[in-house]
């Protein structure tokens, strides 16, 4: 399988903290892959990187097998690629449906659209649709979002990614805030997103959720990759270890590789 | 469970919410006023012409409101509608000084002119704001001298006094349908358009996002300088319709009579329930947040109270305001439901509690 998208040594400072050392990163279509690591390791950094929002200092990001800039999550948007932030980024006082349509409002046909009054039934429409889709409770599509629960707003958030993506999808900590019923609501969802061949990157730090749902496990310490791991093929005592740097002794091999790789490329 | 329930129908109908809105219940408090000054003074006060008095001496000020409005939501202050309206009406005065007649064609180019005045000023805020980051409280006040200090070195603080007698006549005392000002009616569609802009229109929808998490607007594509930029301007252009209709009203460019009108609208758009936060705010609320010290005014020369009592009441109106809507977001945040709205237990007692019942 070839990757959709491709991150080789990315790297990025902040004053003295080297958020990213030379960081790898690939996923194909239709994949889960699970973007695991320690408080610190860079993940929501390389996820930044990767949608737009963040310039690095070196490293090369490949799309669909070409090098790509990816200046603005605008940019990001129109190659089909979407994140949910790990602050979520709704507006607060905007309901849920003026939210997921915030920047592609549907304009009323037209002279009233082209005067700029727009078309709220349609939105209300596809957004309920897209809630339904997803399961997710969300308790009144015309209260603003500041007044519901984390979850809520967590399933929010998550609907309006995942309907406007049609190649990558970034997960960052989805499943945080959420309950038992709503977490499994989130993974299903992973799991239909990628069955209609939409990449999905779920960085979590709940190692049973990586197990249930990812195709492959990328494991990142201080900045950079050191370990990748077919799901199905390792452990969670296997991906503790890679992730706090005390290598298991079932996995030098894996980790050597991954090394390897790295200083090749660098 | 992939059937999951998914969004809890509407539960709150529109009459809840309206009751729960600070604008709906801040016009409670303006009947209020109302009642007591009509029962107090009842043939002075509550009669027409009274009313079409208030209503006139509101209109200005219903102009600048809607600017304010929109700026406030975008989270963002214009303290220099009043210097800008003063510079506008200079350039108005001057530019029919240096035409010469009393005719409508005049009187257009003296509207021309103190319209475009505002909007360059507005432009200027918007790109200092926008582009060069400079807080709207700093730029607004630096352009509020900058435009009142030029308002005077063009008249060498003289006002001028010489305005087309159309421009009196047809704007300043017309009246249509024989009864309602034209000040009125001019005030109103400003208003009427201001409240679709911003509550139907994709501009207005910007404006609320960018008020509300500056931030997530930018991420998802909103031009967001380009669209300050533009509420600033508005704010300029319509306190250059203000500087116009003040001229045709008072018939003199009155250089020193605006020095309290920012602080004035600003105080009746909060009162209005639009949060100086940002994100949140009606026009029809800065409508009525405006006729409370109108009405207090008017009313207590009529009963024969001494006129400043209007300060001391229109300033506690306001602390109350900020208080109410300080207290309703507190609580919000700790996700409970508001405990300081006045009409609390009316509101939620049907349809809101289902709705509330859902959280958690
Ligand atoms: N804007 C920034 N300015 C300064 N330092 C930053 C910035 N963003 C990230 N960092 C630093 O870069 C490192 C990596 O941060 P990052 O947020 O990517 O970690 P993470 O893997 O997402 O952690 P977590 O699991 O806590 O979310 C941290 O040491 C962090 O302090
Ligand atoms: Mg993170």
């Amino acid at each position: 399988m070839t990757a959709i998208l491709e991150a080789r040594g990315l790297s990025r400072q902040f004053g003295q903290v080297k958020a990213l050392d030379g960081a790898d990163f690939d996923i194909a279509a239709g994949e889960v892959v699970a973007l695991i690591g320690d408080n610190g390791a860079g993940k929501s950094t390389l996820v930044k990187a990767l949608s737009g929002n963040l310039a690095v200092d070196s490293g090369q990001i490949l799309f669909e097998g070409s090098p790509v800039t990816i200046e603005t999550p605008m940019q990001a948007s129109a190659m089909g690629i979407e994140t949910v932030y790990q602050d979520l980024a709704l507006a607060p006082h905007l309901d849920p449906v003026q939210n997921m349509f915030l920047g592609r409002e549907v304009m009323r046909p037209g002279l009233l659209g082209a005067l700029g009054f727009m078309d709220n039934k349609s939105m209300r429409g596809e957004a309920q649709q897209a809630f339904d889709k997803l399961g997710a409770t969300v308790r009144s599509l015309t209260a603003p979002v500041g007044a519901m629960s984390g979850g809520q707003r967590q399933a929010i958030a998550i609907a309006r990614a995942v309907h406007w993506a049609n190649k990558v999808v970034f997960l960052d900590e989805p499943t945080a805030a959420l309950g038992v019923r709503q977490t499994k609501n989130v993974l299903d969802t992973i799991r239909r997103v990628s069955e209609q061949g939409v990449a999905v990157v779920f960085i979590s730090h709940s190692m049973p959720h990586v197990m249930e749902v990812s195709d492959r496990v990328e494991v990142l310490r201080l900045g950079r990759r050191v370990a990748t791991y077919r799901t199905q093929d390792t452990s969670m005592e296997q991906l503790v270890a890679a992730m706090t740097g005390a290598v298991g002794e079932s996995t030098p091999a894996d980790v050597a590789e991954a090394r390897a790789e790295k200083e090749v490329s660098a | 469970m992939s059937a999951a329930v998914a969004v809890v129908p509407a539960n709150e109908n529109v009459v809840t919410r309206v009751v729960k809105m600070q604008a709906f219940q801040i016009l409670l408090v303006l009947v209020a006023i109302w009642i007591v000054f009509a029962l107090l003074a009842p043939a002075q006060f509550a009669n027409t012409a009274n009313m079409r008095l208030i209503a006139q001496n509101a209109a200005i000020l219903a102009i600048l409101g809607v600017g304010m409005t929109f700026v406030i939501i975008t989270s963002g202050i214009d303290l220099s509608i009043g210097s800008v309206m003063v510079f506008s009406g200079v350039i108005g005065a001057k530019a029919m000084q240096w035409q010469g007649g009393d005719g409508w064609s005049t009187a257009a180019i003296g509207i021309g002119a103190s319209i475009l005045s505002g909007l360059a000023w507005g432009l200027l805020n918007g790109t200092l704001i926008a582009k060069a980051k400079i807080p709207p409280l700093i730029v607004t006040l630096g352009s509020l001298g900058m435009a009142l200090g030029f308002a005077q070195i063009i008249t060498k603080g003289v006002d001028i006094r010489e305005v087309p007698t159309v421009m009196q006549d047809e704007i300043g005392y017309g009246n249509v349908f024989g009864q309602v000002p034209v000040l009125t009616v001019v005030a109103l569609v400003f208003v009427v358009l201001g409240a679709i802009v911003l509550h139907y229109t994709r501009f207005g929808r910007f404006t609320y996002a960018i008020g509300s998490n500056e931030e997530s607007a930018r991420r998802v594509g909103v031009k967001v300088d380009r669209h300050l930029i533009k509420v600033y301007a508005l704010s300029g252009l319509l306190a250059g319709v203000a500087g116009v209709l003040s001229l045709a009203q008072f018939n003199t460019t009155a250089i020193a009579g605006q020095t309290e009108t920012n602080l004035n609208v600003i105080a009746a758009v909060v009162i209005g329930g639009t949060s100086l936060f940002g994100g949140i705010g009606t026009i029809f609320g800065t409508v009525v947040g405006l006729f409370i010290p109108a009405v207090l005014q008017n009313g207590f020369v009529i009963v024969g109270v001494q006129p400043f009592w209007q300060k001391v009441a229109v300033g506690a109106v306001l602390i109350a305001a900020v208080y109410v809507d300080q207290a309703r977001r507190a609580s919000a945040a700790r996700g409970g439901r508001s405990q300081f709205s006045l009409l609390q237990r009316w509101g939620s007692s049907r349809s809101a509690n289902a709705g509330q019942g859902e959280e958690g």
